[in-house]
C-alpha cells in the first residue's frame, strides 16, 4: 500500500514541478531558423530623436538601406509638421503588437520568459522570426487576407470551400511564396477548386442568380479592389460623375468611365464552371451601358498601363500578369497598405482599399512598394521592414499630450480596437501559461480553442470585411466580457485549464504571482500603484481565498480597455 | 452576361425604380391584373397621415418562404401543385383576399395586414438575399449597410435601460448596424424561456462591485500619457461598462421573460420558441423597445414543400395572429408595425422531390399595424406564369423592389428615406434607395 502512496506522491510532485517550471521560467522555446541578430544592425534600437536625419549611419546591407530611407521619410514628416515623437515602446509591448497582428493572439507567459532571456537588441528580430515561422501566422494572416479576396460569405455550398482557401493562403505564406505568384494563381488558373484552392477566388461568385457561373462583374470589382486597392465599383452603373476616381496612365490622369469597369469584367467572361472545374470558354462579354441603346460586345481592356499587357494565354492569365507586373505599382501599394494595417492595426492610406492611382502617397508607401517589387514580392520581408520601422516602434504613451494628429502622423503608435478573433485568441491564450500553438498544445485544446473562438466571435460581432473601422466597444460586448461563458470558463478556478489557478498554486510569492498574471494577460508587469492594490491583498489571503483573488484579478484584467485594444 | 447590374453599390436611383419596372411591364403586355387588385392598388395614394409607429417587429422567415403556401396562393392551378394535391386557400376577413388555408388565424386579422405580392429581386442566394431584404441594398464588398431596425434606432431617440434593437432566435445574419456602427447591432437573445444572455453577474454582488472598483485602478494606469479624451473620444469603455451595469439591474429586463405569462396566453401564441418570442416582442415593445427581429427558420423547402410549409404555418399562424390581436388589445397596434418577410420566395413549379427552389422573381411580404392601411394587396403573380428567363417581369403585375418596402416603412416612421448619411469613409449613402408604396400607408 505504501508503495502506491509513494507512487501517487511522486506523480503529484512531478506534476507540480511541471506546473512550476511553466511559471518560474525555463527557456524551452527554440531559436527560430530565420533569426539574424544583425539583420538591421542596431537601427531598431535607436530612437528617432537620438538619430537626426542628417546623421543617419551608412547602410551595411539592403535591409538597412530600405529601413533608413523609410525612417527618414517619416522623420522628415514629423519635423515638417512639428510633431514630437513618443519614446520607443518597450519590448513586451512590441511583442504584443506583433503577436496580435501576425497570430491574432498575445504572447504566452512561456514565450515572454524566453524573450526576456535574450539580449535587448535582439528581441524584436527574434520575435519577428519566431512568429513568421509559426503556423498561427499562416492561419491568422491567411484568414485576414481571405476576407479581402472572398469576403466572409459562406458562398455557394458545392462550389466554394472557404476553409481550403484559407489553408492554401496559410501554406503559401509559410512557404515564402512570392505574392505575385499567389495572385496569378487566384486570378488566372484553371481546374477544380478542391484540388486548386486558389480557384475559390473565382468560384465564390458562382451564385444561383448568375446561373451558377462565375460573375464577371463581381470578379472585376473584387480583383481591382483586393489586388490594386482601386474602388471602381460605382463604374458598373455609371461614369464617375463626382470626379473622384481618376484612371489613366502616369502623368495623364483622366476621369473614369463605365467602360473602364466593364472592359475589366470582360477578362472574366470566358471563365466557366464545367465538369473539370473552372475552364476557359469562348464566351464574350456583352453589356448595355447606362445611356446605350442596346447591348454591345465589350472588349477586354485594362484601365491604365496598357503597355504592361503581354499576349499569350487565356484572358484571365493576361489580366493576372498585368495585375502583378513589376511596373504595376498599385499591386505593390495595395499589399503594403494591407500588411501595414495587419501589423500596425491601421493602414497608411484610409480606406484601406482605395489608394489614389496618381497619388499623393504618405511616407513609407513608395519606399516599401519599391522594395517589395525589387525583392520578389516577398511578404515576409515586407512584414519585417514594417515591424522594424520607426512608426511601429513608437510608444502609444508619452509625457506630453498625445493628440489625434500624433496618431495620424505615426508620431505616436495609434490605438486600435482588437478584432473579435484577436479578443478570443488573447483570452484563450491568457488562460494558459504555455503557448497554444500546434507544436505545444494538445489537439483537444486546439479544437476547443477553435470552437470557443467561433462562438465568441459570433456573439461579440464579427466586423466582416470592414475590419479596420475604429469604434468603441458596445454594451453587448461589454456584457459578454463581464458575464459571458468564455470569460467565466477562462478565469474561474480550475487547476487544469486556467492559468489564474495554476499561478496561485505554484507561486508562493504574492508579488511574483501578480506579476505572472499581468504578464499572461496584459503582457506587462503591474505599475507601482497596481502592485500596491493587488500584492497585499494576495499576500493577506489564505488557501482558497488566494485563488479567489487571482480569479478576480484575471477578470479585471480581461475586462480592461488595455486588453481590448492594441496599443 | 452578369446579373449584377442594379445599383447595389452606387446608390444611383435610376436603374431599378418602380417606374422602370412598370414600363417594362407595359412592354411585356401584362394582362392578368384583376379588377380587385387594381382597385386595392390604387387606393389611398397619399402622404401618411395616421399615427406614426414607434416600434417595428420583423418576423423573419429564414430560408425563403413559399409565397404560394403563405400569402399568394393560386389554388387549383398547376403552380399550386395541381387541383388535387395542390395547396388550397381560404377567405380572409377582407373580402376577396385569400391566403393559405394553413393560416386561418392570420386570415381573421387580415383587416390589419396588407400584402405586397409582387416583390422582385435579383438575389437568389440565401446569404446575399438575406442581406438585401434586411438592409435594402444588395451586398457591396466596400460597405456593410444597416438593417431597417438599425436605421430606425439611429434616427430616433429613447431612454431605455435595455437594448433598443433586439434579435430573437438569431442566426449569423442577425440585423446589423453596418456603417452606422456596431452599437446599432441587434442584441441577440434566444428562446425567452431561457435567461437573457450575459446579464447576470457570475459572482455575488459585493464581489462584483469590488471587481468594478479594481477595474478603475487598471483603467487609470492605461489612461496615463494617452489621448486627453481617451474614453469619450475613442474607447467608450467607461460608458459601456456603466450602461451594461444599468442593464444588468434593470426591471425592464423582465420584458424578455415569458415564463411568468399566463399559460393560456403562451398557448395562444402557440407555445413554440417562435410563439414565445412573439409574446416577448409584445412585452418588449410595451416597455419601449424600438425594433425586434424574430427568426422562424427552415423555409428552405427544396423537397416536400407542402408538408414543410404546413408545419411551419402551424407555428407561424397562432404567433403572428396573436401578436396582432394582443397589440390591438393593449392599444399598441397603432404604434407598432409588423413586417413579415423572407429573403425570397419559391419557384412556381414543383421539382422532382416535391419541393420548390429559390425564386426572387415575384414573392410576397406582409406588413401590418401602425402606419399601415390594412387589408390592401399590392401586385400579383401570374397563375399561369410563362417562366421566360429573358422576361421574368411578364409574370408579375405591379412589381415592387425590395427597397420600396424599406422606403415605405421609413416613411411611415416619419424618417426621411432620402436622407444621406456619411459612412465612416465619407461616402454619402441614402437611408433607402427605394420609393414608398403609397397605397400601403395610412
Amino acid at each position: 500500500m505504501w508503495q502506491r502512496n509513494l507512487l501517487f506522491a511522486v506523480v503529484c510532485l512531478f506534476g507540480f514541478g511541471m506546473l512550476a517550471s511553466n511559471i518560474l521560467l525555463r527557456d524551452h522555446v527554440p531559436t527560430p531558423r530565420s533569426f539574424e541578430p544583425s539583420r538591421f544592425g542596431n537601427l531598431t534600437n535607436v530612437s528617432s530623436s537620438a538619430t537626426p536625419a542628417n546623421k543617419q549611419p551608412e547602410p551595411k546591407n539592403d535591409w538597412q538601406a530600405t529601413l533608413l530611407k523609410l525612417n527618414a521619410e517619416f522623420e522628415a514628416k514629423w519635423t515638417g509638421e512639428g510633431l514630437q515623437t513618443t519614446p520607443r515602446a518597450g519590448d513586451l509591448t512590441l511583442a504584443r503588437r506583433l503577436s496580435l497582428g501576425l497570430t491574432g493572439t498575445i504572447p504566452s507567459l512561456e514565450e515572454i520568459r524566453a524573450l526576456e532571456q535574450l539580449p535587448e537588441g535582439q528581441r524584436l528580430e527574434w520575435w519577428t522570426s519566431r512568429l513568421l515561422e509559426d503556423r498561427r501566422f499562416g492561419n491568422y494572416v491567411g484568414e485576414r487576407l481571405a476576407r479581402v479576396y472572398v469576403g466572409t460569405e459562406d458562398g455557394p455550398l458545392i462550389r466554394f470551400r472557404r476553409s481550403r482557401f484559407v489553408e492554401w493562403i496559410s501554406d503559401q505564406l509559410l512557404a515564402h511564396r512570392p505574392y505575385d505568384e499567389m495572385a496569378q494563381e487566384m486570378i488566372g488558373s484553371n481546374g477544380l477548386w478542391t484540388n486548386n484552392p486558389a480557384l475559390n477566388f473565382i468560384t465564390v461568385t458562382t451564385t444561383e442568380a448568375n446561373k451558377e457561373q462565375p460573375d464577371e462583374v463581381r470578379l472585376a470589382a473584387r480583383t481591382v479592389r483586393a489586388f490594386l486597392a482601386l474602388r471602381i465599383d460605382c463604374l458598373q452603373c455609371h461614369d464617375d460623375n463626382l470626379g473622384t476616381n481618376h484612371l489613366g496612365d502616369d502623368g495623364a490622369p483622366r476621369e473614369s468611365k463605365q467602360q473602364d469597369f466593364h472592359q475589366l469584367a470582360a477578362f472574366f467572361a470566358p471563365a466557366k464552371v464545367g465538369l473539370t472545374g473552372i475552364q476557359e470558354s469562348k464566351d464574350e462579354y456583352n453589356f448595355k451601358y447606362l445611356r446605350g441603346e442596346k447591348e454591345e460586345l465589350v472588349p477586354a481592356k485594362v484601365p491604365y498601363g496598357d503597355d504592361l499587357m503581354s499576349p499569350g494565354g487565356s484572358r484571365r492569365q493576361q489580366l493576372a500578369r498585368w495585375t502583378t507586373h513589376a511596373g504595376n505599382k498599385p499591386f505593390a501599394r495595395a499589399i503594403v497598405n494591407r500588411m501595414w494595417a495587419i501589423v500596425c492595426g491601421r493602414p497608411l492610406v484610409e480606406p484601406i482599399d482605395e489608394i489614389p492611382l496618381h497619388g499623393p502617397y504618405p511616407p513609407g508607401m513608395e519606399i516599401l512598394a519599391e522594395d517589395f517589387v525589387a525583392h520578389g514580392h516577398d511578404l515576409q520581408r515586407l512584414i519585417r521592414l514594417i515591424s522594424a520601422s520607426e512608426p511601429f516602434l513608437r510608444s502609444s504613451t508619452a509625457d506630453f499630450e498625445i493628440t489625434q494628429q500624433h496618431e495620424k502622423g505615426w508620431a505616436a503608435f495609434p490605438l486600435s480596437r482588437l478584432q473579435p478573433q484577436q479578443m478570443a485568441g488573447a483570452m484563450i491564450q491568457s488562460s494558459s501559461l504555455n503557448t497554444l500553438d500546434e507544436k505545444n498544445a494538445h489537439i483537444i485544446w486546439l479544437l476547443a480553442k477553435s470552437q470557443q473562438t467561433q462562438q465568441f466571435v459570433q456573439r461579440y460581432g464579427d466586423l466582416g470585411e470592414d475590419e479596420f473601422t475604429d469604434r468603441g466597444g458596445t454594451i453587448p460586448q461589454r456584457l459578454l466580457l463581464m458575464n459571458g461563458e468564455l470569460v467565466q470558463e477562462r478565469t474561474t478556478q480550475n487547476l487544469i485549464a486556467n492559468a489564474a489557478t495554476r499561478i496561485v498554486v505554484v507561486t508562493p510569492s504574492a508579488e511574483a504571482a501578480i506579476d505572472a498574471a499581468y504578464l499572461a494577460v496584459l503582457t506587462r508587469r503591474p505599475t507601482a500603484e497596481e502592485r500596491e492594490v493587488f500584492v497585499p491583498r494576495l499576500a493577506a489571503a489564505r488557501r482558497a481565498d488566494r485563488r479567489v483573488v487571482l480569479e478576480d484579478l484575471y477578470w479585471v484584467l480581461v475586462n480592461s480597455t488595455e486588453f481590448s485594444w492594441n496599443h | 452576361m452578369s446579373t449584377f447590374t442594379s445599383p447595389g453599390s452606387c446608390n444611383s436611383p435610376s436603374h431599378f425604380s418602380r417606374r422602370g419596372l412598370m414600363q417594362a411591364m407595359g412592354l411585356s403586355g401584362i394582362s392578368f391584373l384583376t379588377p380587385l387588385a387594381e382597385q386595392l392598388a390604387r387606393a389611398a395614394e397619399s402622404e401618411p397621415k395616421g399615427t406614426q409607429p414607434h416600434s417595428l417587429i420583423v418576423l423573419w422567415m429564414q430560408g425563403g418562404p413559399s409565397q404560394l403556401e403563405t400569402f399568394d396562393p393560386h389554388p387549383d392551378t398547376e403552380i399550386a401543385g395541381g387541383s388535387k394535391d395542390g395547396s388550397k386557400s381560404i377567405e380572409t376577413a377582407v373580402k376577396g383576399v385569400h391566403i393559405s388555408e394553413n393560416l386561418p388565424l392570420v386570415a381573421e386579422q387580415m383587416e390589419s395586414i396588407s400584402l405586397v405580392r409582387s416583390i422582385v429581386s435579383k438575389e437568389g442566394d440565401h446569404e446575399r438575399a438575406t442581406y438585401y431584404v434586411k438592409n435594402g441594398y444588395r451586398p457591396d464588398p466596400t460597405l456593410v449597410h444597416p438593417s431597417l431596425g438599425a436605421i430606425i434606432c439611429h434616427q430616433t431617440q429613447d431612454n431605455l435601460e435595455i437594448p433598443r434593437h433586439v434579435s430573437l432566435l438569431p442566426n449569423t445574419w442577425a440585423a446589423r448596424g453596418g456603417y452606422l456602427g456596431d452599437q446599432f447591432d441587434a442584441f441577440k437573445s434566444q428562446d425567452p424561456l431561457g435567461p437573457v444572455p450575459d446579464v447576470r453577474a457570475r459572482v455575488p454582488e459585493p464581489r462584483f462591485e469590488q471587481r468594478i472598483k479594481d477595474l478603475s485602478v487598471v483603467e487609470g494606469a492605461f489612461a496615463r500619457g494617452r489621448l486627453k479624451n481617451l474614453d469619450e473620444g475613442r474607447t467608450l469603455h467607461r460608458s459601456s461598462v456603466e450602461a451594461a451595469r444599468k442593464m444588468m439591474s434593470s426591471e425592464q429586463l423582465a420584458a424578455f421573460d415569458v415564463s411568468k405569462s399566463p399559460e393560456a396566453l403562451r398557448k395562444e401564441f402557440g407555445d413554440t420558441s417562435f410563439g414565445r418570442c412573439c409574446l416577448a416582442a409584445l412585452q418588449l415593445v410595451e416597455v419601449g423597445v424600438r425594433c425586434v427581429e424574430i427568426r422562424l427558420d427552415s423555409w428552405d423547402s427544396h423537397a416536400n414543400n407542402h408538408e414543410f410549409c404546413r408545419q411551419l404555418n402551424t407555428t407561424l399562424d397562432p404567433a403572428f395572429a396573436s401578436l396582432i390581436k394582443h397589440l390591438r388589445e393593449r392599444k399598441l397596434l397603432d404604434r407598432t408595425m409588423i413586417l413579415w418577410a423572407g429573403e425570397f420566395g419559391r419557384t412556381p413549379r414543383i421539382n422532382g422531390l416535391g419541393g420548390r427552389d429559390h425564386w426572387p422573381h415575384g414573392f410576397s411580404m406582409a406588413v401590418a399595424g401602425g402606419g399601415i392601411a390594412g387589408g390592401r394587396v399590392i401586385g400579383e403573380t401570374s397563375p399561369e406564369p410563362k417562366l421566360d428567363e429573358k422576361n421574368r417581369l411578364q409574370d408579375v403585375a405591379d412589381p415592387r423592389a425590395v427597397e420600396d418596402v424599406h422606403a415605405t416603412i421609413l416613411t411611415a416612421f416619419g424618417i426621411d428615406r432620402q436622407k444621406e448619411i456619411q459612412t465612416p469613409i465619407g461616402r454619402p449613402m441614402a437611408l433607402s434607395q427605394g420609393k414608398p408604396i403609397r397605397e400601403l400607408l395610412v
